[in-house]
Order: C-alpha cells, then structure tokens, then sequence
C-alpha cells in the first residue's frame, strides 16, 4: 500500500465511543499492568524483601562491626601498595590458554594488606595478611587476584560469613561480641569449626616477604579446545620461612616496615604455583583443603620491586575484584567468589566517592634493582 | 531489551549469587543498545515519524515529542555513561571472552563514584519514562482507539485501509 507510513492515522471511520464501563475496566486495566510492572522491578531490586542478604547488607555489615572508615576499603582496609613484573615461564598453556601464561613478562601491581576492616590496626602476628595482584596483559585484559596467607578460608557460603559477621558484633551491654553467639556458630557451622583448627595449626611466618598466599576459591583453568581443569593457586616465596616473633619494639606498622626495607634491599620474588584439582575435589567449598598429592605446577615468577604507600601509589583506586579474569581462566561454582566480586564492588563505589584520609602506613616511592 | 536492562541492572546489585552472569550479559547488552539506537535514529531521521492524529490536544502532542526526545537521549546516555564509569573505574571494558572496549576516561575514583550514582539515576528515570511510555501507548490502543498505537506496533506493517468510496453509476 504505497504512502501509508506517512498517512496520518485515524482518517478511517472512528470506531464506535467506549462505554464508561468499558473505559473503566480498561483503564484499570492499564493500571494493573502498570503496578505489575512496577513491583517486578522493586522485587528485583530487592526493596520488596529487605531480609534478602545483598551487596548492600553485607558492606554495612562491616560498617557496622568495625566502624564507618570513609575513603578506606571495608575489609584489608591497611595495605601498601606494591609493583612488579609477572614472569610467565610458558607452562600455564598446558592448561589454559590466558594470554597472561604466554612466555614472557606482564606488569603488575599489588598490595599487601592486613585482613579486617580497621585501616589502622596494630601489625601483630596474628593479622591474617592478603596479596592482591593485578596483572596488566597487553591487550588490555586484566587478572586480578587477592589471595590470603591461611591454608583454607573459614566460611563456604557468604551467609554464613555475613552471619558470623553480625555475631561478632560487639553487646551494647558489655562492648565486647557476646561469647555465646560464636560458640552458637560453631555448633551449627562445623565446616568452620574444622577449617578454623587448620588455620590454627599453621605455621605463621615472620612478614610478608616469606608468606605464601594463596587464592583460597577455585577457578576453571580452560584451553583452546574448551577443556577445564579446576584450579587453585598459591604465590610460593622465594625467601626462606621463618616463624613469626612477637616484634621487639612495639611499632604498629613492623610488618609493613620489614617488607619496605627488604624491598629497598633487593626485589622480592614468590612463585605462582597452581595445584591441579581431581575429579571429585569440592571447587565449591573453600573451607575444604584438596589433598596434598596434587599436581603442582609453577607457572613463573613474580618479582615485586617496587613498594609505595596508597596515599600515592596505583593500588588505592583499584577494586582487586576475584573475577575479572582473562579469556582462559573462569570462575567456579565456589558461591563465595560471586558474593566477593559484588560485596567488593559495592565497598569500591561508597569508597571511591569518599574524601581519603592518609593511610596508616606511609612510604615514599622505593623501588629496588633495574 | 531495554526493559531487560533495566531489570538486569537493578537485579545484579541486589544480588550475590547471580551477580557475575547478569553483569557478563549488561554490558554487551548495554553496547548493543547503543549501536541500535544510532541505527533507529538514523531510520527516524530519513523516515520521519507517522504524524499525530489532527485532533490530538497540543498537550498531548509536546508529552509525545519529549517524552520521544527523552527516551532517545537516555538510549545514547545511559550506556556512555556505563562506558565511561568502567573507564573511571580503571575496570576492563569486557564485552566477551577477549574482546575490550578502550576505556573513554582516565583513571579518576572520584569521576567513577559520580558516574556510577548518575547512571542508577538515569535508570530509574529510564524505568518511569518506560512505564509512562507504555502507558500512555495503551491508552491510545484501548482508550482512544485513534491509530497511534496501529503506527507504532511492529506487527501491523499497514494502517487499515480507507474506506473505499462507494462505486456510483452515472451521475
């Protein structure tokens, strides 16, 4: 019918006048409609069921236990910023074909922190310390990693985790967490129980430089033809253990002093060793250590040379988010790694909009070697 | 897919468990709708818009045209915004498997947080121009019955015909 895309409507007969019953029902009817619409959007927002547990609750939570620290991170809140270079040695291609496995050498920058949510805690022995790690691959794809130096983590779900969160919470009565609430815990998560006496039992080392940090959730390492291989891994360090002392003199910052010097002295060096997990190993469960039979491969050295306090360094900005990945490593089932990726994006974005007060522990650029 | 959008988004930072796979799918949705909105304005632009019926009040004529405007501007806004708010961020703009957008801004934490706020402001607005939209689409198909909606619905490629003028004889 030539024209009838310019031809204005309704030049035919008009259809006979609706009714006012008519009207009203179908005017109610655009209404309903309307008000489905609107709640389907509100219940996927969440605003229908506050008792949902989302990004939002569980940041709060640690605002809660710990205090509102504006422009800090909400957990490993004391960190250093720390720089270097990935050396690929070619092997991580058996498995995955990450361009980040390729032979040769990828930037890096990092931090080392300390676990927990006070930007200004004391270093002690008993901190757990994290490395997180951005590697910068050529075409623009990013991995990035935060790994913990404990053999297991305690939780295997984020309920769990937020609901030992809020248990810590401190009795208004007493301003201390209430003893009974943990022991409740721990009766009805056992899997904490058991993964908090392997965490025990570790041997501590004396600083960052001799720690080994490992990924704790398990990914998918994935080749050309789509084969996958559940993975984690583990950066191994080139120093030698010692165990950890209570520090001579007290100086809340001495492991973050140690790591500073050493850096200043000569680069520190770890390997990135992947253990290849079995059929049957749990990939969903971080509180579940694989056996020690594994096949471990070391897939090339990280070289850190470089160390600088946040308040200049490139690390403060950075969401070390456990799931931006490159082609060739994906995710796994574990249901922590989601509930990281979105409880620190949410952390990141009240943070980033936040004044930033100076970090606890200061250094100025220092870098070491050529 | 707009309405897809707009549920994934909201749906993706209320949630832990499904936060990963709604966010694999915003963004390269969110590109896809920018792509095709270049490509529906360009079509709008060399085929202009049925006119309104003539006996449309001019009220309802300009909340037409704007809420039309509207609609157009967050189609481009909100997923530059997307664009630029990654950039920020310092986050690697993925679209799928290796394949990156360049980031459009420097790294700024400041930049990301203002951005991040506008673009949930943009998609609330984007939701109550929608439901404004569709309400207002179906109150010309049921209410009025005046053709407008006949115009818009993909599926009636033709307006009904006229009525043809009744044959004479002689005369």
């Amino acid at each position: 019918m030539p024209g009838n895309s310019t031809r204005p409507p309704a030049e035919h007969e008009p259809p006979p006048p609706l009714n006012l019953m008519a009207t009203l029902v179908r005017l109610g009817a655009i209404g309903l409609l309307s008000l489905l619409v609107t709640a389907a959007f509100a219940y996927t927002g969440g605003w229908l069921t506050p008792d949902r547990l989302t990004p939002v609750r569980v940041i709060d939570g640690f605002e809660q236990v710990n205090g509102l620290h504006p422009g800090f991170r909400r957990n490993h809140a004391k960190g250093l910023c720390i720089a270097g270079v990935f050396e690929s040695n070619g092997q991580g291609l058996r498995f995955s074909k990450a361009s980040v496995f390729d032979l040769g050498q990828v930037p890096v920058i990092g931090r080392f922190a300390l676990a927990g949510g006070q930007p200004y805690l004391p270093d002690s022995p008993q901190a757990v310390r994290s490395m997180a790690l951005r590697f910068m691959l050529s075409d623009g794809e990013e991995w990035r990693t935060g790994m913990n130096d404990i053999p297991v983590f305690p939780f295997n779900t984020p309920e769990a985790f937020y609901e030992q969160l809020m248990a810590s919470l401190p009795d208004p009565a007493t301003g201390k967490p209430d003893p009974a609430q943990m022991a409740d815990f721990l009766t009805n998560h056992p899997e904490t129980a058991r993964a908090l006496a392997l965490i025990k039992n570790r041997p501590v080392s004396s600083g960052f430089a001799n720690d080994t940090f490992n990924s704790l959730d398990a990914f998918f390492f994935v080749d050309p033809n789509g084969n996958e291989v559940p993975v984690r891994w583990s950066m191994v360090p080139g120093e030698p253990f010692a165990a950890a002392t209570q520090p001579e003199t007290p100086d809340n910052n001495y492991l973050f002093e140690d790591v500073i010097a050493r850096v200043g002295r000569q680069p520190l060096e770890w390997h990135l060793v992947v253990t290849i997990g079995q059929p049957g190993d749990p990939t969903g469960d971080a509180t579940i250590a694989w056996p020690d039979d594994r096949q471990r491969v070391d897939l090339g050295t990280l070289v850190i040379d470089h160390v600088e306090g946040e308040d200049s360094g490139r690390c403060r900005d950075v969401n070390f988010d456990p799931l931006i990945l490159p082609d060739g490593i994906e995710p796994s089932d574990d249901p922590l790694l989601n509930a990281r990726s979105a409880a620190y994006s949410r952390s990141f974005t009240r943070r980033a909009g936040e004044a930033k007060p100076p970090s606890a522990v200061t250094a100025p650029p220092l870098s070491k070697g050529a | 897919m707009i309405l897809a959008m707009l549920f994934i988004g909201v749906g993706m930072v209320a949630s832990l468990e499904d936060y990963h796979w709604l966010l694999r799918i915003h963004r390269p949705l969110g590109v896809a709708i920018l792509v095709l909105a270049a490509v529906r304005l360009i079509n709008r632009l060399v085929h202009p818009a049925p006119p309104l019926p003539g006996h449309m009040p001019a009220w309802q004529r300009f909340a037409a045209k704007s809420s039309h405007v509207l609609l157009y501007a967050l189609m481009f806004l909100q997923p530059l915004v997307g664009w630029a708010m990654l950039s920020a961020a310092s986050y690697p703009v993925v679209l799928w498997g290796s394949l990156l957008l360049p980031p459009i801004l420097h790294h700024d934490a400041m930049r990301y947080a203002e951005l991040r706020e506008l673009h949930t402001l943009l998609a609330f607005l984007f939701f109550a121009v929608f439901l404004a939209h569709m309400a207002a689409a179906l109150m010309h198909a049921l209410i009025h019955r005046d053709g407008v909606f006949e115009s818009m619905a993909p599926w009636r490629q033709t307006l009904p015909p006229p009525a043809p003028p009744p044959a004479r004889g002689g005369g």
